[in-house]
């Protein structure tokens, strides 16, 4: 069994594919049920991404009238018009993208930046109020988004530069992708703190400490060592806070009135329900997987980290 | 604090290093405090102060400064619990019901789907494993959103995939009418009176397939990580006891994954809670609100009512229902620590 392990092919037939040393054999009926069972489990969720993926490649912009689950035509038109012109607004599918991706970046960004050093204090220094000031970020972190939304749509309504001369408003943070970036910072930045002190809380301290033995600054421990170990720590949690801002869309349809500002995930609601009777479906489907295509390969090549990170923070809760 | 003693022999230094250390720390606190303080806690506490006014859209331009503001003590509290509100159809213990049941609904189904799937696929001498938790991933991987909408056009009426699959399967039976249901706005209940005083409709129960086929995975992943941490001597003393299979997944396969599972199933009803995302792209809180969930009429007092004042004392109730639910959670996972202690 472990000379064929070398061969993909055989190794796809191999009988224990998951490193498992012994246990009982498994008799050919048995398993002949759990293979069953596990296509049924497996059609039931092909299901929705094959159809799709399916209308995705349809050339026919019109309803399906049948269920087809497998492409039988390989058409791209659905791609190109979607890349082309997204929405019936005047807004090239670049610019939304543009502001998906300056958002989303930025905020993650910005976030991780402040959180950091914030966390580093959280996980490893002593000082008065610890305790309270964990609490206060955890207090922000359990509020809902929609809580932080609305006082935050009434105050950033008040910052707006009006010209002098017309009295008409030139500029609204509101109603601004920087608006709507600081207000989600709001979301991403206690959630950044949380996230990175959970992984810091995990690396040992002796270097640190053997480098305060040695009589490095606090910032030199901070810059050269923490730093460089939290690499990996940071760079999930910068991806984590990505795939959040990625479909973010509570604050961005809630500040945002201006089509040009817009971001993909808006336009994706923009395409379905009430809005969708204009939009064929194929187009729909072109758009749904863009968009999911930047999350999904994130999460597959990221999967355990963010499994491991999600899983602890639910258990440090 | 001992190493720091042992590099630093003179005392006058160690004293230093520790009030430095307290001042390191405020030092590298401050900019997030600052900018929390700003677009956090400082907008909190506005909220609470609009959520004693009448704050709506003629009051926007100016705020506080307005002229027509005017507090109006606890009203606005008082209209959201008893039903006073100038909004159709929101009952706010009916949402808050509907709120629970949707959570414990799901959580109910996704944990024991989820382990019994990782049980499944960690079965030795399964063939194709490795595909099978390739393919079972997909749900994880896909966002929400995405998700979300895809699942609204499966349940269209007319052209949903979703009726289309149904009208093959009745055709199966001689039946030659196209099932035409309208999941997404059909008033009637399937299974009327299921739970007293809140129905639930076609929605719900289309709001659940939709997400059940998005939580099981989560519940899957987890658990699996959970079963192949199981020492397997425990099996293997259990086999030469001579107990059964099932014997053997009650008493050593449940209790290993209960300190996993407990926390794992709290997270979910937590989020699943607040989901905004899925209920908001699939129902909109509809039809009549059946479907509503705190989060979403929060969402629609400010946007579509513009009833601001209402909207912050929402918020202030959603927060205060978020905390309790969050401390009796924590109690729960609290409570399986010490059940691992013992």
């Amino acid at each position: 069994m472990t000379n064929t392990s070398a061969n993909p092919i055989s190794r796809l037939f191999n009988m224990n594919t998951s490193g498992e040393k012994g246990g009982r054999y498994l008799p050919l009926w048995r398993q002949l049920i759990l293979q069953v069972v596990c296509i049924l489990i497996a059609i039931t969720v092909l299901f929705p991404i094959m159809y799709i993926i399916t209308l995705s490649l349809s050339s026919s912009g019109s309803r399906p009238s049948t269920l087809q689950l497998i492409p039988t035509e390989f058409s791209l038109v659905a791609y190109q018009q979607v890349l082309d012109r997204p929405t019936g607004n005047p807004v090239t599918f670049v610019e939304l993208l543009k502001n998906s991706l300056m958002l989303s970046l930025g905020v993650a960004g910005v976030a991780l930046m402040i959180a950091v050093s914030a966390a580093y204090a959280f996980s490893r220094l002593k000082f008065a109020g610890r305790q309270f000031l964990m609490m206060a970020v955890f207090f922000v972190i359990l509020m809902p988004g929609i809580g932080l939304a609305l006082p935050l749509f009434l105050l950033f309504n008040g910052v707006r530069v009006t010209d002098p001369t017309s009295g008409s408003v030139i500029f609204n943070l509101r109603n601004s992708l920087v608006g709507v970036g600081i207000a989600m910072i709001s979301g991403a930045l206690p959630f950044a703190i949380w996230n990175l002190k959970g992984y810091l809380d995990t690396i040992p301290k002796e270097l640190e400490e053997a480098a305060i033995i040695d009589g490095a600054s606090a910032n030199r421990v901070f810059y050269q060592i923490v730093l460089p170990l939290a690499a990996p720590a940071l760079a999930v949690t910068f991806f984590l806070s990505f795939m959040g801002n990625w479909q973010e869309f509570v604050l961005s349809w809630l500040f945002l009135t201006n089509p040009a500002d817009f971001t993909l995930a808006m336009s994706l609601y923009n395409m379905t329900g009430k809005y969708a009777t204009e939009i064929p479906w194929n187009r729909f489907s072109a758009m749904a997987l863009i968009i999911a295509s930047p999350v999904a390969v994130i999460y597959i090549a990221l999967q355990k980290q963010i499994v491991g990170g999600l899983t602890l923070g639910g258990v440090k809760g | 604090m001992a190493p720091i003693t042992l590099g630093t022999p003179k005392p006058a230094k160690r004293k230093r290093t520790k009030a430095e250390q307290q001042n390191i720390a405020y030092l590298y606190l401050l900019p997030a405090f600052i900018v929390m303080g700003v677009i956090a806690f400082y907008p909190l506490l506005y909220q609470a102060a609009v959520s004693f006014t009448d704050f709506a859209i003629k009051d926007l331009r100016s705020g506080f400064a307005s002229e027509n503001l005017k507090w109006v003590g606890l009203k606005n509290y008082q209209d959201i619990l008893t039903g006073g509100l100038p909004v159709q159809d929101f009952e706010f213990f009916r949402t808050l019901g509907f709120d629970f049941w949707w959570a414990l609904s799901n959580v109910a189904l996704h944990v024991p789907a989820g382990v019994l799937v990782a049980v499944l696929l960690n079965t030795q001498g399964l063939w194709f494993k490795k595909i099978y938790r390739g393919l079972y991933i997909l749900p994880v991987v896909f966002p929400s959103i995405v998700v979300a909408t895809v699942w609204r056009n499966i349940f269209d009426g007319q052209y949903g995939a979703m009726n289309q699959a149904l009208t093959s399967i009745s055709q199966l039976f001689g039946s030659v009418d196209p099932v035409r249901l309208r999941w997404l706005e059909e008033y009637a209940q399937p299974i009327p009176g299921m739970l007293p005083g809140v129905p639930l409709v076609w929605a719900y129960y289309a709001m659940m397939i939709a997400n059940f086929w998005l939580g099981w995975p989560f519940m899957c992943v987890v658990a699996t990580g959970a079963l192949q941490s199981i020492p397997k001597e425990l099996y293997e003393a259990a086999e030469i006891d001579g107990a059964s299979g099932p014997q053997q997944f009650w008493n050593i396969t449940v209790p290993m994954l209960r300190p996993t599972m407990v926390p794992a199933a709290v997270l979910g009803f937590n989020t699943t809670f607040n989901l905004f995302g899925l209920v908001f792209w699939m129902t909109g809180g509809g039809p009549a609100r059946a479907t509503e969930i705190l989060v979403t009429f929060a969402y629609d007092l400010t946007k579509n009512q513009g009833l601001y004042g209402a909207a912050a004392a929402f918020a202030v109730i959603v927060f205060i229902v978020a905390m309790i639910l969050f401390l009796i959670t924590n109690r729960i996972t609290r409570a399986t620590e010490s059940y691992d202690a013992a």
